[in-house]
């Protein structure tokens, strides 16, 4: 039972960060209707940057942290502007590729910066854990934290989308960007805000995933990041509830896979749920089909 | 006579390589109800959208109230007072009749949506009590409302109507242009393209023929609606 226990905490701690990262790719996909495969990475450039903050300048957690989520927020309003914007009149595919091609840069980037050789990140989060069961049960505090901050984020970032200007201005471009246009909606404006967001929130996910696996190289973003848009497509792309869902059900099927099945199939039976969910239910979980009324 | 409201001269619009506008002038008045009529892919819409900022033209000066707004995009020509009822009505459906108006108002001061949509509702009030559903479970006829209250939401000198009444039983049809009318009564200058080339000149001041990308006939409603050949193409004989 605490076995048990145990395992599904820390699939859900490992969902939260996948479906923090995951939130970046379906709003990105909503509202600029792109799927940005540079997203993992920026999540690695985030860890690389908080690292060097804290264990290189000696920095206070915190601070690094903030540094980090400032640089991932620039750098993914800069790619935006440099690689993507120019393309917004370009076929999709001409789009995707650019976007795998800004993850191989990326990842050059920080190895030219970095070297190739891993890094080991140490927890932002104090060691320890709590006891619970009479000692059966133990929950590190870095479990906590990460289950503690991804319920904030996704608090925080429902009430942003559904009770602001800016973000009913989001969602009406999510559904039709011309008539969102006719509101007299800023789509270029609304765009760079939705990829400055999901770029911090990636930095906040590289700093919880780093601390509960620490092994940091630049090719570290590129795995969370696929699941992460796996984890996105299962909650129905495009659909803000549908990532958070489809990122924590994501985490508990890989560590109860990696538990009960095979722990060198954990990765695998992440993308068969893809497959699955692809073959029966393509919108996802919480995904909706339009209707269009004539 | 006064300057127009509206002078659009001389634009060439292009999707890609096809010329979709080739050199069109027309001008609407404050107060007027203008209508363009035309067949399917004579440019009618294409030239809506054009003033209204989504697309921009080649060539060609678009001036409102006597500033050029040929290169602004949507979201500067808003403010200015132009609003745009897109064709197929294009409400948002996944959100709230209450959100749609408010988008409608969103270059306004925020104080002011509340008042404005007590206003919409005084006049819809099908609006009022359909509020909190979401509008893609509206009736055919109350999305057009929405759409039509949710482009006042923006206090529009001069409001575009792109296909009002598409798809819409004949009594509804009939509501939409007297909802047109009055509206024209309120104040609000008119730029109206339609199918229903009959109703349209009925209520219209003036009227411009499109074809192809051309305005081949203009003049008052009741002339074109009485012209041969305007009734030969659009008034089935």
């Amino acid at each position: 039972m605490s076995a048990f226990m145990s395992n599904l905490l820390s699939g859900v701690s490992l969902g939260s960060v996948y479906a923090i990262i995951a939130l970046g790719y379906t709003m990105v996909y909503g509202i600029a209707k792109m799927l940005n495969f540079a997203h993992g990475d920026v999540i690695m450039i985030g860890a690389y940057i908080c690292f060097t903050m804290m264990f290189n300048l000696n920095m206070p957690a915190f601070l690094g942290v903030l540094i980090a989520m400032a640089v991932c927020t620039l750098l993914g309003v800069t790619i935006e502007r440099l690689a993507y914007k120019p393309l917004r009149q370009a076929t999709s595919l001409s789009v995707l590729i650019t976007a795998i091609g800004m993850s191989y840069f990326l990842q050059n980037l920080a190895q030219l910066i970095w070297g190739a050789n891993p890094k080991s990140f140490k927890s932002v989060i104090p060691n320890g854990s709590i006891s619970l069961m009479n000692g059966s049960l133990k929950i590190s505090y870095t479990t906590i934290v990460t289950i503690v901050a991804s319920v904030l984020i996704m608090v925080a970032l429902t009430m942003f989308v559904n009770h602001t200007k800016m973000g009913k201005a989001m969602r009406c471009v999510s559904e039709d960007r011309g008539a969102a246009q006719l509101m007299g909606v800023n789509v270029d404006l609304t765009i760079t805000i939705t990829f400055a967001i999901g770029s911090a929130l990636a930095a906040i996910a590289a700093v919880l995933m780093c601390s509960a696996y620490p092994t940091l190289k630049p090719t570290t973003g590129s795995m969370p990041g696929i699941k992460a848009f796996t984890a996105a497509v299962f909650g129905g792309i495009g659909s803000i509830p549908g990532a958070m869902l489809g990122g924590i059900l994501l985490g508990v099927i890989e560590i109860f896979g990696k538990a009960y099945i095979s722990s060198e199939l954990g990765d695998a039976l992440v993308f068969t749920v893809l497959i699955l969910v692809l073959l029966v239910k393509p919108t996802g979980l919480l995904g909706k089909k339009v209707h269009e009324k004539v | 006579m006064a300057k127009p409201m509206l002078k659009v001269d001389n634009i060439n619009v292009f999707y890609g390589a096809i010329h979709a506008i080739k050199g069109i002038s027309f001008e609407v008045y404050e107060g007027e109800i203008v209508t363009l009529i035309g067949a399917n892919g004579a440019g009618k819409s294409t030239t809506l959208n054009t003033v209204g900022g989504l697309m921009k033209p080649k060539t060609g000066t678009i001036e409102f109230e006597e500033k050029n707004i040929a290169t602004m995009p949507a979201s500067k020509v808003v403010p200015l007072g132009i609003a745009l009822c897109p064709e197929g009505r294009r409400i948002f459906q996944q959100m709230t009749v209450k959100e749609n108006l408010e988008m409608g108002g969103y270059t306004r001061p925020a104080d002011e949506i509340q008042a404005t949509m007590d206003d919409m509702f005084k006049r819809f009030p099908r609006l009022k009590e359909r509020e909190k559903q979401i509008a893609g479970t509206l009736s055919g006829g109350e999305q057009q409302m929405l759409a039509i209250a949710r482009a006042l939401m923006s206090h529009p000198k001069l409001l575009m109507l792109d296909e009002p009444s598409m798809g819409l039983a004949p009594i509804l049809v009939d509501q939409i242009f007297d909802i047109i009318v009055e509206l024209r009564k309120a104040g609000t200058t008119i730029l109206l393209v339609e199918q229903n080339a009959r109703k349209a000149l009925e209520i219209a001041d003036r009227a411009y023929v499109l074809e192809t990308g051309k305005i081949t006939l203009s003049g008052t409603g009741s002339e074109l609606a009485s012209s041969d050949e305007v009734r030969k193409a659009y008034l089935g004989g």
